[in-house]
């Protein structure tokens, strides 16, 4: 069940663009601009090569999404666009600078628009404010500006974010935590496992919120690398870390995380080794989809 | 002896002994073979002598009650490993004393496994835990409670049963006949639990504040309130008991081995086009026809039958948001500016109080294309004010929101709910 979604969503990104086609020759209220004429004729041509394509597939049709209507130029900053696209800055953010003590999360965007650019994608320039997780409400909130670009390809590839956020070298608090944290778990009698984490009922130990932390960090590479502008992602649980050897001076750990898309509602299974030290920061060694279902096969990758 | 057992009820034995377990429970002590004395001292003298024993810290001795005065009795927690010492002391200088409790550990034992029965079968909806997440059973209790505690304002209708066979309750708040109603309901995705929840504080809410609160009272003097808790019992259980991330119903799909249906996809508004699932085995999975699922039959039938719901509320979890219609389609609805302007003031008047960020539009433009939706079926029918909201978080932790977050979230959501009450009492139509 998952591989067939799965692949969808890796698909809907290029699949947009046949839907866009379909759409704008339903659409009464749209202009046509000469780069909408452009964009419709490469569409209709990718469309008919996408047939031949399509055929032997055997899940059903993709629903038309509406994104693919999606305005150019000025955006709703509270409407998902925007949202998402910030979404995906914020996975970028917290991949180059999350930590067992810190992992930024979107608090509010406040400036957005679109545009499609030559190659075929869409970039997205966002002005946007995050909070850092680990300081509690408390914490003060970094304000960001970030080009996110969605390609259009025919298979699925990672957007390209460009990223700056102001005072992000003045909060260096953490190093004490990280060092205490690292020469905790360094040694090698360290054998850290567990799971669930947050349970169902929302429970986290003070122990445990460092590994959480972690695991959403080194989720963030795989969610910002599977992120489309049809997709928004979240962690919702660490199934489980089990700490292996260190490598290199490196934590390793091997964590299980479960993956929420809202719009298409599905939770994904992904298994992950990354390794992580105060210097090097959190990267991401091997990653590895997991059906959630008996009858699911693995994702055509 | 027994003007002493009288002095000590059974109440200020518990008051005492529920200290004790405090202190228990944060100092990881155990009390067993410690007893409880309690002495009465005959003179001045025999006080200065009960003094000195409470400064020989070897002995740990607790003094519930200091030794002040001879008219006063003392009470004294002795260690086990002292008692001896004790009552040799005391024999010695002729010091009379009664053995008020024989082992204290037996008694907190007692008290613990009262308290853990409590836990389990609240006595009544005063006892209910608000701040944790509740099973099936215990919902079911709580809305059997508030019935037979507030006979005169609260029923309870059951308007169908599930696909398993279970009860699908709902909640009527009324205070007189033929009535036009506001519709309140919770738990439609099942792994949304903060919503189950949060309808369970607002039931309790309601008879609260009912005679107390001016806007509510009067809302009620006009509308009936019919409250859902738990509209997807089956997929509820199964969350509980398989799969805490279970979204849809538990009813099988012909020619699938694949389980369920999104009931938020199977409503007839835009049903079967962009924004659900043909596909059962995904979560947005619309289902083989309209309506097909009883969970949601049951609400069409009761919708229809009912003819004068004014307002209709259906609320989900993670996002922070309030929406209006439409899912299915980006034609805005007819009454666009009201209910932005109204989504305005509830989302304001929720903001007010822990300063959760909301954001609001229609559904299509804020979360996402969506067809066969709820409120896209109410609206259509002609209920103007058909809302979902989106409670806590936004992403942190989603569906597993902590449970110290119920209360706070239901009281915020609260007050978004009685500023779209509110409206609809003052803007009948």
């Amino acid at each position: 069940m998952l591989c067939a979604h799965w692949s969808r969503l890796r698909r809907v990104s290029s699949r947009s663009c046949c839907a866009t086609a379909l759409r704008s020759t339903h659409s009464s209220t749209r202009l046509s601009s000469s780069p909408e004429r452009i964009m419709k004729t490469f569409c209709s041509v990718w469309l008919l090569l996408s047939v031949v394509e399509l055929s032997p597939a055997q899940e059903p049709p993709l629903p038309e999404t509406a994104e693919d209507m999606a305005s150019t130029g000025d955006l709703e900053p509270t409407h998902y666009p925007a949202r998402r696209a910030a979404q995906v800055a914020l996975h970028y953010l917290n991949t180059r600078h999350g930590s067992p003590f810190r992992v930024f999360g979107l608090q509010q965007v406040h400036k957005a628009s679109a545009e499609d650019v030559e190659a075929g994608g869409r970039k997205y320039k966002l002005d946007f404010s995050v909070t850092d997780w680990a300081s509690g409400s408390a914490g003060p909130a970094l304000r960001c500006s970030a080009d996110v670009l969605f390609p259009r390809t025919e298979r699925h590839s990672a957007p390209d974010v460009k990223l700056r956020c102001e005072a992000l070298q003045q909060i260096n608090r953490t190093v004490q935590e990280e060092e205490a944290f690292y020469q905790k778990h360094i040694p090698p009698d360290s054998a850290v496992s567990a799971r669930d984490i947050p349970d169902s009922y929302g429970n986290m130990s003070e122990e445990m919120q460092p590994f959480w932390r972690l695991a959403r960090v080194a989720a963030s590479f795989i969610m910002l690398r599977e992120s489309s502008e049809n997709t928004e992602f979240n962690m919702v649980q660490m199934a489980s870390v089990t700490q292996q050897e260190s490598s290199e001076e490196q934590l390793m750990l091997e964590f299980v995380v479960l993956l929420h898309d809202l719009p298409s509602q599905e939770i994904v299974q992904w298994k992950l080794l990354a390794s992580w030290s105060p210097d090097r920061g959190v990267r991401v060694l091997q990653t590895e989809w997991q059906p959630r279902c008996p009858h699911a096969t693995k994702p055509p990758n | 002896m027994t003007l002493a057992r009288k002095f000590y009820s059974s109440k200020m034995k518990g008051l005492l002994v529920l200290t004790v377990l405090f202190v228990a429970v944060f100092g990881k002590k155990t009390f067993e073979g410690d007893q409880l004395l309690q002495i009465t001292a005959k003179d001045e003298a025999q006080i200065s002598l009960l003094k000195e024993l409470s400064e020989q810290e070897h002995l740990g001795l607790d003094f519930w009650r200091e030794p002040v005065h001879e008219s006063l009795p003392v009470d004294v927690r002795v260690p086990f490993h002292s008692l001896q010492a004790v009552r040799a002391f005391l024999g010695y200088n002729q010091i009379q004393y009664n053995v008020m409790i024989m082992d204290v550990q037996d008694l907190l034992d007692d008290e613990e496994r009262e308290m853990v029965k409590y836990r389990s079968f609240p006595r009544s909806t005063d006892d209910f835990v608000y701040t944790t997440y509740h099973d099936l059973n215990s919902i079911n209790s709580f809305i059997d409670m508030l019935v037979a505690e507030n006979s005169n304002l609260v029923s309870k209708i059951v308007i169908g049963q599930s696909y398993e066979n279970r009860p699908l309750n709902v909640l009527k708040f009324s205070t007189g006949a033929n009535r036009p109603g506001i519709w309140i309901d919770t738990g439609i995705h099942s792994r949304e639990w903060v919503t189950q929840a949060s309808g369970i504080w607002f039931a309790k809410k309601i008879v609260t504040d009912y005679g107390r609160d001016p806007v509510l009272t009067d809302i009620l003097s006009n509308y009936d309130i019919f409250l859902e808790i738990a509209t997807n019992p089956d997929g509820f259980a199964y969350t509980h008991s398989n799969d805490r991330m279970w979204r849809k119903t538990r009813k099988p799909n012909s020619g699938s081995s694949c389980v369920g249906v999104d009931p938020n996809r199977n409503w007839d508004a835009g049903f079967g086009g962009a924004g659900s699932s043909s596909n059962p085995c995904t979560e947005t999975y619309r289902g083989p026809s309209a309506h097909s699922e009883p969970e949601v039959k049951a609400i069409v039938d009761f919708v229809k039958s009912h003819g004068k719901l004014k307002a209709f509320v259906s609320i989900h979890s993670y996002s922070q948001m309030l929406l209006y219609p439409y899912g299915y389609t980006s034609t805005p609805a007819k009454d666009q500016a009201e209910l932005h302007e109204l989504a305005r003031k509830a989302v304001t008047a929720l903001q007010s109080l822990y300063n959760t960020r909301y954001t609001y539009g229609s559904i299509i433009t804020t979360i996402y294309q969506a067809s066969g939706g709820t409120i896209d079926w109410t609206y259509n029918q002609g209920i103007k004010y058909s809302y979902t909201f989106e409670l806590r978080d936004t992403g942190r932790y989603g569906f597993l929101l902590p449970a110290n977050q119920i209360v706070p979230t239901a009281e915020e959501t609260w007050l978004a709910l009685m500023a779209i009450m509110e409206h609809t009492r003052n803007n009948p139509y």
